[in-house]
């Protein structure tokens, strides 16, 4: 990437009121909060907007994504896909949440040919997703720092070194929204019911089959 | 019109067909079908197979915070959700808006449902009448020919345009990666376009796909940033200063405004030259779509919406009001306050109430879970094979005006402005009419035409044209207003919580993409006490009630005939004409959204 400017989108997925579902968001709201990135790096909070993330994803020569992945693995484990396997692993049975799944978005792209030349997926496998208007659960926060390094590795080793910020970053999101007063404005457990739907997710121990 | 049925009177003899999930729709939708002996549908069941949890995490937050939260709920409708929250406060409060502030409004409105409009014919909808493997057999030549028939004006029409996207098509069918295209029926005798016409739609789909990216740029002009631009009660969030040449994050200025101008202009002329005349061909080949008008034939509601003058609910370009049993000599008025008219039944939904005989208005409304199956249900609890309708099927609750099931979206706005005498609307409809019978050779009245499953998809097209070509009006208003020296984009009189009374509720309505959209908030304290909203696919996804009064999407499918029972691109057609969006109507989850629909006949 020697002489020509990085044209590099770091962009988090995926739905922040649904616990762990919100990683991919708060990883980049951590990225932004903390540095500052040169020009041609652009940090993007893409929520559940699926299909209408194409553009930003076809203007860009290299994508770093971080999204809650089900991978099938111990909860909390990161997994890191590159290039052609991304799509693969963002289309597979139990993967995303977001209908028009992060796959099709790729699709689409390809179909159009603009398609970026290097692809990283921080994945994390969640431990809890029907807790809506809940938060990150303990094994999936602790792996904010461990997949913010690994993006910054990967920058690195494209040239591209981020400084740290003295000063208020402005936000990705409203601050409403920012993990700490999202999680400390949260209602009480007893006031909001928080189980999701039995048929997709068994819970065992409370009587359900 | 035939009379529409009670649940009570549907046959469900037949075989059973199960589409699960129902693709290209946002959030997680299930439906049931029964067939007779010549596969005509004779019962229809659809069911939200989430559980919806939007008021509860609002509960004891900040009025002024919440439009944040409902822009999170859903990835198709972030700003509708976020200007009806911001109504509802704004409405509870007692704050009126500067003009500047409803105009822009009205423009990132506007651009929403463009947006949405077009995304949902090229994106979700067009596959199910355009074959994208049979675009492969076009004669580019032919292709470019029909394009100049079609829209004259339209300048991507040479036979090498046609030859490069039928090139590029190939090389993505052949790499295997289906992907986009991989949930279809390619060789259903249901697709009946011509390679030409199809391969003239897979251009276009491509040319919607470019046009979607720059008129979302306004909301980036007028909300900041997007995706999930911002709102504000009180008014807008975003400073006007004509004088000011700055870059991004600058206040809105002479220059920002002007590319607002290109960009309605661009989506003006793709909905005029390309949008428009596709819907219509389509509709001219599938000319004996006349299926699923449902409820749309009886029953529909709007809140109204593109008000003109502030707080003036009579310049609504398109009108609120209801019309019921198909008498469109009467639209009723609405009255979303009166807690006879809005309830919400919850017999058939899974969630219970002390009388369920008895609807509650939203202010008054009470989310409790409670999922249990009918004695017929076959399968089990966590696998259901078949479920049984007479009992709780659906965690979408049943809202009903003055009892009746409401088929509620474009469709619904459009027969009520046309009832309601808006010229606008009579004279696109009319013309619309006129060009069909006039390329299929037959003679349709409008209560024929209209209420079907292709009158749906043409009203949302029409639509689009109302939005730009009144977008045009309100900027005009906009950039008259600033130069006469009007800066205000925000009232922040009420801002301060201390100026609130101890107790208060409000209102926020909109017309969304899919349909009349509310929000009822009570603040009690300066925090939020209670929050529901009934939104769109609620109306037209509803369950049945303890009267069987059945709702619009399970009227819609009924007497439609499929060709290949385990095939379902009739019932796809027809539930993706209502633009189903069940993010916010029912639970977001999906463990297996990324699967291919099963389709089991039973």
């Amino acid at each position: 990437m020697t002489g020509s400017s990085p044209n590099i989108l770091i962009l988090g997925i995926g739905n922040l009121l649904w616990a762990d579902e919100g990683f991919g968001v708060r990883c980049v709201e951590l990225l932004n909060a903390r540095y500052r990135f040169p020009d041609g790096v652009r940090l993007m909070d893409g929520g559940t907007q699926g299909i209408y993330l194409v553009q930003h994803v076809q203007q860009a020569d290299c994508l770093i994504v971080f999204d809650a992945v089900d991978y099938g693995l111990p909860p909390g484990t990161l997994k890191i896909v590159r290039d052609d396997e991304v799509p693969k692993f963002m289309g597979a049975k139990r993967m995303s949440l977001h209908q028009t799944g992060f796959q099709d978005v790729l699709a689409l792209a390809e179909f159009t040919g603009a398609y970026p030349r290097e692809l990283l997926l921080v994945g994390v496998q969640p431990a809890e997703l029907e807790d809506f208007g809940g938060s990150l659960r303990e094994p999936v926060r602790a792996q904010l720092e461990p997949a913010l390094a690994i993006a910054l590795a990967y920058l690195a080793e494209r040239g591209i070194l981020p400084e740290h910020r003295e000063d208020c970053a402005e936000q990705l999101a409203p601050e409403q929204l920012a993990l700490g007063r999202y999680e400390a404005e949260r209602p009480a457990e007893e006031l909001a019911y928080r189980h999701g739907d039995i048929r997709f997710i068994p819970q065992p121990g409370r009587g359900d089959d | 019109m035939s009379s529409l049925p009670n649940a009570s009177q549907l046959d469900k003899s037949g075989r059973r067909i199960v589409v699960d999930p129902v693709t290209r729709i946002e959030g997680h939708m299930r439906c049931e079908v029964n067939v007779d002996a010549n596969n005509v549908i004779t019962n229809a069941v659809s069911t939200g197979t989430m559980w919806r949890g939007l008021e509860v995490i609002l509960k004891g937050r900040d009025p002024r915070d919440a439009w944040a939260f409902v822009e999170r709920i859903c990835g198709v409708c972030t700003g509708t959700h976020a200007l009806t929250s911001v109504r509802a406060v704004e409405d509870a409060l007692g704050i009126q808006i500067p003009y500047n502030a409803h105009l822009i409004r009205n423009l990132m409105d506007k651009t929403l449902q463009v947006h949405d409009h077009i995304v949902h014919f090229y994106h979700l909808h067009a596959l199910d009448w355009v074959n994208p493997v049979n675009a492969l057999k076009a004669d580019p030549k032919a292709t470019s020919a029909l394009q100049q028939a079609v829209s004259p004006a339209h300048a991507k029409s040479s036979p090498g345009y046609f030859r490069d996207v039928q090139t590029r098509l190939k090389k993505f069918v052949e790499s295997g990666q289906l992907g986009l295209f991989a949930n279809g029926y390619w060789d259903n005798p249901a697709y009946k376009l011509p390679p030409e016409a199809d391969l003239m739609a897979v251009a276009h789909y491509l040319e919607a796909l470019d046009l979607q990216k720059d008129i979302v740029k306004i909301h980036t002009i007028f909300g900041g940033k997007n995706p999930h631009p911002n709102y504000m009660v009180g008014g807008v969030a975003c400073a006007i200063n004509l004088d000011d040449v700055g870059a991004a994050g600058a206040p809105v200025n002479m220059v920002s405004l002007n590319f607002v101008l290109d960009r309605i202009h661009e989506a003006r002329e793709f909905t005029k030259n390309v949008y428009l005349p596709d819907v219509l061909a389509v509709a001219g080949i599938y000319k004996d779509w006349l299926y699923g008008g449902g409820l749309a034939g009886h029953n529909l509601l709007s809140y109204g919406t593109f008000t003109k003058v502030p707080y003036d609910k009579s310049s609504d370009l398109l009108p609120a009001g209801a019309i019921v049993g198909g008498n469109w000599d009467e639209v009723l008025p609405v009255d979303v306050r009166d807690p006879q008219e809005i309830q919400e039944f919850v017999s058939h939904s899974w969630y219970t109430y002390a009388d369920e005989t008895k609807g509650l208005h939203p202010w008054d409304g009470v989310t409790e879970p409670k999922f249990e199956l009918g004695p017929n249900t076959k399968g089990s609890r966590t696998n259901i094979q078949e479920l049984d309708e007479a009992h709780k099927y659906s965690w979408i609750k049943a809202p009903r005006w003055r009892g009746h099931a409401m088929e509620v979206g474009p469709l619904a706005r459009y027969i009520i402005a046309y009832a309601s005498g808006r010229e606008y609307v009579k004279e696109q409809v009319d013309r619309s009419l006129a060009a069909f019978n006039q390329s299929t050779g037959l003679a349709l009245g409008l209560k024929q035409f209209l209420p079907s499953t292709l009158g749906r998809t043409l009203a949302r097209a029409l639509e689009c044209e109302l939005a730009v070509d009144s977008m045009l009006d309100d900027w005009q208003a906009l950039v008259g207003n600033i130069k006469a020296g009007d800066r205000a984009t925000a009232n922040v009189e009420k801002w301060d919580p201390s100026t609130w009374p101890k107790e208060a509720k409000g209102v926020g309505i909109n017309e969304a993409p899919r349909g009349a959209l509310g929000h009822w908030i009570r603040i009690k304290d300066g925090k939020i006490e209670n929050y529901q909203a009934i939104v769109p696919t609620t109306w037209n996804g509803t369950p049945r009630d303890h009267l069987g009064n059945i709702g619009a999407y399970e009227a819609a499918l009924l007497n439609t005939r499929m060709e290949r029972p385990d095939e379902p691109v009739e019932i796809l057609r027809t539930l993706h004409s209502f633009d189903p969006c069940l993010a916010c109507s029912t639970h977001v989850m999906s463990p297996d959204g990324q699967e291919l629909t099963r389709v089991k006949v039973r």
